[in-house]
């Protein structure tokens, strides 16, 4: 299995997840992305409000709306950075 | 009963109850310590990581934006001033406003006329009573900032500070608004338990720090959409953390002080409660003296009223 790529959702007031994921997937205000491990360093605005999803190890996947956020991909991983941040409803989960 | 015995009764009764208050009071104010203090702590990993974001972003494009390159004549200058919603918090807000006010006076020592702004119902009151005009008021959540609060606070200084960018000297420029050319916040370090330092800081125009040598550690970054637009869409957010931080900080302060001055105030209680009740049982001995003297005088006139008969 490939490797396994850092992920940390922080928003301002607290740091809300943080683990490790086989893919991230968030949409920027130039269009949907995907991450992996290995990705090249990026710095990207995310579509406001945008719905972030992490693809887990075991296949399951966790779903954030988020407010005013931000990406960055470094060679440690990835943070999003958001103003505020709820998890998203089931069915925007699921969908895709 | 003795007047002055009832006196001393009714003195220690309402100290007493003085003393539940500011018992709760120093209790409450314990326990928030503790809250706004984890708050601090869980703000600290978006601060690290919006700073790691800006300093990429810094060494990748110019740094020619509005609220990063210092205005050549500043005629007016914002003040923003964190003081709390309640007072019973001993010298917190007085600190903190006594900086303000030196703050403001060195702003207008150097010709430029300082623009007042405020959050908490104790500054807003302070600057009203003296007459003096404020630019902007917030109140309601010097105990739990949110991040919403900083937004809104946030929203009304950068839109000032925007619109200084054109103005002339007396008037406002072709934008038709006032606006200010710095901003300045005045808050409360929590340095700890018993030591909080109200601080004066920059806030914009923001000053780049050149760092020197490893520059070419940093990661070649590709930006979506540019270097310049995310810039733009990310100072204003650094300036709203800037500020939440500053709430938070003040919040954590707030209760610090209030926790210290209701434990004294708890102390001086107990202290008096201790003298009123001394003296209410020396009045209370010195009554029955007297009352036993009476009685043993009246008898004694009265055997001896006898005796002549």
């Amino acid at each position: 299995m490939a490797e396994l790529l850092n992920v940390e959702i922080v928003a301002v007031e607290a740091k809300v997840w943080s683990g490790q994921a086989e893919m991230l997937i968030a949409r920027t205000t130039e269009g949907e992305l995907g991450v992996l491990h290995g990705h090249s360093p990026l710095l990207g605005e995310l579509a406001d409000p945008g719905n972030v999803r992490i693809k887990l190890a075991d296949g399951e996947e966790v779903a954030y709306t988020v407010n005013g956020g931000f990406l960055s991909v470094t060679s440690n991983g990835v943070t999003i950075l958001a103003e505020t941040c709820q998890p998203a409803v089931a069915s925007a989960a699921n969908a895709h | 009963m003795g007047a002055q015995l009832r006196v001393l009764r009714r003195r220690i009764a309402s100290t007493q109850s003085i003393k539940k208050i500011t018992k709760a009071q120093e209790l409450v104010a314990t326990s928030r310590i503790g809250k706004a203090q984890e708050r601090v702590a869980a703000s600290l990993p978006y601060a690290q990581a919006i700073t790691g974001v800006l300093t990429a972003l810094a060494s990748n494009c110019d740094v020619n934006h509005p609220l990063l390159v210092a205005r050549p004549v500043v005629r007016r200058a914002g003040v923003l001033i964190i003081t709390s919603d309640k007072g019973m918090c001993g010298g917190y807000n007085s600190n903190v406003l006594r900086t303000g006010e030196r703050l403001v006076a060195k702003l207008a020592a150097e010709g430029k006329n300082p623009v007042m702004y405020v959050t908490g119902q104790k500054g807003a009151t302070y600057f009203k009573f003296r007459g003096r005009e404020l630019a902007g008021e917030w109140s309601g959540f010097s105990q739990s900032p949110t991040v919403a609060d900083a937004q809104e606070v946030a929203r009304t200084l950068i839109t000032a500070f925007v619109n200084g960018a054109d103005d002339d000297l007396d008037s406002p420029g072709p934008d038709g608004i006032l606006g200010v050319d710095e901003l300045f916040i005045v808050s409360t370090k929590f340095v700890s338990m018993v030591t909080q330092t109200p601080q004066a800081l920059n806030l914009a125009p923001m000053h780049v720090e050149e760092v020197q040598g490893d520059k070419g550690l940093l990661p070649a970054y590709e930006f979506e959409p540019n270097a310049e637009e995310l810039l733009d869409a990310l100072l204003p957010k650094y300036l709203v953390t800037r500020i939440y931080a500053a709430l938070i900080d003040s919040a954590a302060s707030e209760s610090a002080a209030r926790r210290r001055a209701m434990k004294s105030a708890t102390d001086n209680a107990e202290e008096m409660i201790k003298t009123l009740t001394r003296e209410r049982n020396a009045a209370r001995q010195a009554e029955i003296t007297q009352e036993i003297s009476e009685i043993v005088g009246g008898a004694n006139a009265l055997a001896a009223a006898g005796s002549e008969d």
